[in-house]
């Protein structure tokens, strides 16, 4: 963990509190600022650095599932072998967002997400058909969190 | 409600978030060619709909010091697994919370959530103590620990030509 730039109060305080109702305004890096005693081009300049360490992916919007089109969670079960493979393939395709290896007999998870079912379901048959593997495709029926954003604890 | 091609057309110009740059929602507009008053008007619009979740700092928990994720999985009579899942995504480390189907023989499950904690003992307490509070000790579940992280982005909406 790059910790320097996370032990200092600032940032987390950057990290913590802009998980959400970051300020929908033409400067938004400013009024950001004005409540941290900062200036906007510092505060861009702290965003910046946190993304280039990797503590953040992004500042922007998390979209409620199936608004804006169709996705699924899907899982593969991969001979260790060729989990490598399997998984570059996997993360190959711009449709899948999220890719991970799990503790599982089904061991690579990952997200599709596409501009409908038929798109998705295009997706899951290609890689179906290119690594000739059982998968899971698991859409989801019912979401029952409202995504605050995590709380974070520093110590 | 169901968005527009031009909300889509939004999403997809910041589906890697804002630029840090003084006038982020100006640079959309750029590229978007539209009026800078109006990505943000349509933006707190999908905020206040609700077809946008959150807008902000979206973190990667690894590089925060939270080593351990686990995406967490029981399975619940069809009669329960809407009250479980509410009771499980009011916990503050509870960060997702979905029902999805069972695939049987090959998966049983039902309810997913997602458990981040500093290594994997605080994840196995927290899942104990979601176990309680959701009234499902009994229930048949499993703990799939996240291994190597491959890929980790938002969501893409645009077609394939422009991806």
């Amino acid at each position: 963990m790059p910790g320097g730039l996370l032990a200092d109060p600032i940032n987390q305080a950057l990290l913590d509190r802009y998980q959400r109702d970051f300020p929908m305004v033409e400067h938004p890096f400013a009024v950001i600022g004005q409540a941290l005693g900062l200036a906007e081009k510092e505060v861009i300049a702290r965003f910046e650095a946190l993304k280039q360490c990797g503590a953040i992916s992004r500042v922007g919007a998390v979209v409620a599932p199936h608004r804006a089109g169709w996705s699924t969670l899907a899982a593969i079960a991969v001979p260790d072998e060729r989990l490598e493979d399997v998984a570059a393939l996997v993360s190959s395709f711009p449709e899948v967002n999220h890719n991970y290896q799990r503790e599982h007999a089904f061991n690579l998870w990952f997200v599709v997400t596409g501009e409908d079912r038929r798109h998705v379901a295009r997706v899951l048959d290609e890689i179906s058909e290119k690594t000739g593997l059982e998968m899971l495709d698991l859409p989801l029926e019912e979401a029952f969190h409202i995504d605050l954003g995590f709380p974070l604890r520093w110590t | 409600m169901d968005m527009t091609d031009q909300d889509r057309m939004l999403l997809a110009a910041i589906d890697d978030g804002l630029p840090l740059v003084e006038r982020p929602f100006a640079e959309i507009a750029d590229r978007l060619g539209w009026e800078e008053a109006r990505v943000i008007s349509r933006l707190q619009a999908l905020i206040d709909e609700g077809a946008i979740k959150r807008f902000g700092v979206v973190v990667r928990h690894r590089k925060l010091g939270y080593r351990a994720n686990a995406m967490v999985v029981f399975d619940i009579s069809d009669e329960a697994v809407s009250a479980a899942g509410d009771k499980l995504a009011a916990l503050p480390f509870v960060t997702l919370c979905y029902r999805r189907p069972r695939r049987p023989p090959a998966w049983p499950y039902n309810l997913f959530c997602m458990i981040h904690g500093r290594d994997e003992d605080e994840v196995r307490t927290q899942v104990d103590e979601a176990a309680v509070a959701a009234g499902i000790v009994d229930a048949p579940r499993d703990i799939l620990f996240s291994r190597r992280c491959f890929k980790q982005r938002g969501a893409r909406y645009r077609k394939e030509a422009a991806a």
